[in-house]
């Protein structure tokens, strides 16, 4: 039984916050990905016949958690508005972290690695596949600096 | 095979129609017994057998026999949307209210049994359906089962019911055996959505014998991202129950406390 004077600011709630800010970033830069560079540019190919077997699974798993990851997110998003006090800056931090680790996934493990699709066909990939790496790097960035910025205000709060 | 392909339609209707009237009576004996059985639930029922029939029976059940894209579309009703109504008309439930109480227990004993709590794991059902999806479309299955009546029986009845064990095993709406943790299914998920992805680019890639090209990679897409549809709806009952159990209610002690603040 938990008995609450008012919300909890807590190093739980914190944490909460933040993993709901990733998991949104996740899934949204999966949907981007998705909506942006499948349907709308048709840059990506729904299947590239020069996927490994591996490939194949690793990508199916991981739009899936990608998919799970938005909607989880937002209940947790939820959650944590209704019981505990939270920093928009903490979850935003969150929120770029998450998108940021998406895309830098994407152009190095999917793209090069496991090659599952490419960004764009018939064209000189180097351009692309550097815009796409560095807007990741980008994203990170952003992430990381809203990160130190809460982190360095935080009140000392008890955890529980 | 294709005369038969009648028979098995007549039989889809058949069978829909003594399971809509077994339920009825179920709810009668059910309302007498014990409350009034709220009215939604007959149609939900009633919604998830036509949903798994239209897969057989109608304009699509007669594309599904003869093209892909519409085997498809069928496969996503039968064995992925009809066990969300059905699950929701809570058909376990109903059942154990009807049964006199000595068969009741039987039931609820088989339920409870070391083969109940196996088969209802969501690993174990995940496996049983996804796992029978792969032995389908990866093997000469789906060309066996379009010249052999029995094989095309068993392989739909089992699409149907291991998607309806999947249902059950994911989201606890009805009565079940034993319940795992929300994160434990969220993991099975998402790996039975990843392996169903993967499925689907796997067919993409070649489309089982004698399915035209074009027409395999279509209906490769239809399961790839229908699939996302149906089981979207899937997470988000998940991660909803998920929500309510550890957030208090609105109203309660807690909650009247916290909208002072």
């Amino acid at each position: 039984m938990f008995i609450m004077k008012g919300k909890k600011s807590s190093v739980s709630a914190r944490r909460k916050i933040m993993t709901s800010g990733v998991l949104i970033g996740i899934g949204v830069m999966a949907l981007v990905d998705e909506i942006i560079f499948h349907q709308l540019l048709q840059w990506h190919h729904f299947f590239d016949f020069d996927t490994t077997q591996f490939g194949i699974f690793s990508d199916g798993l991981l739009n899936s958690f990608a998919l799970f990851a938005i909607v989880a997110g937002i209940f947790l998003f939820a959650h944590v508005v209704r019981i505990h006090t939270y920093s928009t800056v903490r979850w935003a931090a969150g929120l770029f972290l998450g998108m940021g680790a998406f895309q830098l996934f994407d152009g190095i493990v999917s793209h090069k690695v496991l090659r599952i699709h490419q960004i764009r066909y018939n064209v000189d990939l180097l351009p692309y596949d550097i815009a796409w790496i560095s807007s990741a790097i980008l994203l990170l960035a952003i992430g990381g600096f809203l990160w130190y910025r809460v982190r360095k205000n935080d009140p000392a709060v008890q955890g529980d | 095979m294709h005369d038969h392909f009648h028979a098995i339609q007549d039989a889809v209707v058949v069978t829909a129609v003594i399971l809509t009237l077994g339920y009825l009576m179920a709810m009668r004996v059910s309302n007498r017994k014990f409350g009034r059985w709220p009215v939604r639930r007959p149609f939900l029922w009633i919604l998830g057998l036509v949903t798994a029939a239209s897969a057989f029976v109608g304009p699509l059940g007669d594309a599904a026999h003869e093209n892909f894209i519409a085997h498809m579309y069928g496969h996503l009703l039968l064995g992925m949307l009809a066990p969300i109504f059905l699950v929701y008309s809570k058909p376990m439930t109903l059942l154990l209210r009807a049964l006199p109480t000595e068969d009741a227990r039987i039931v609820s004993r088989v339920l409870n049994s070391a083969y109940g709590r196996f088969i209802t794991n969501p690993f174990t059902a995940s496996v049983l359906n996804i796992g029978g999806l792969f032995l389908i479309y990866m093997t000469d299955l789906y060309v066996w089962m379009h010249e052999s009546m029995i094989l095309f029986i068993i392989v739909h009845l089992h699409v149907f019911l291991a998607g309806y064990l999947f249902t059950i095993s994911i989201i606890y709406v009805d009565i079940t055996s034993h319940r795992h943790a929300y994160w434990y299914r969220a993991v099975a998920l998402v790996a039975a959505l990843g392996f169903h992805k993967a499925l689907s680019k796997l067919i993409y890639q070649s489309p089982p014998p004698g399915v035209p090209t074009g027409e395999g990679r279509t209906g490769a897409m239809v399961m790839y991202y229908g699939g996302d549809v149906v089981d979207l709806v899937l997470i988000i009952i998940l991660c909803y129950h998920w929500y309510k159990k550890e957030t208090p209610e609105r109203g309660s002690e807690t909650g009247a406390e916290m909208a002072k603040t």
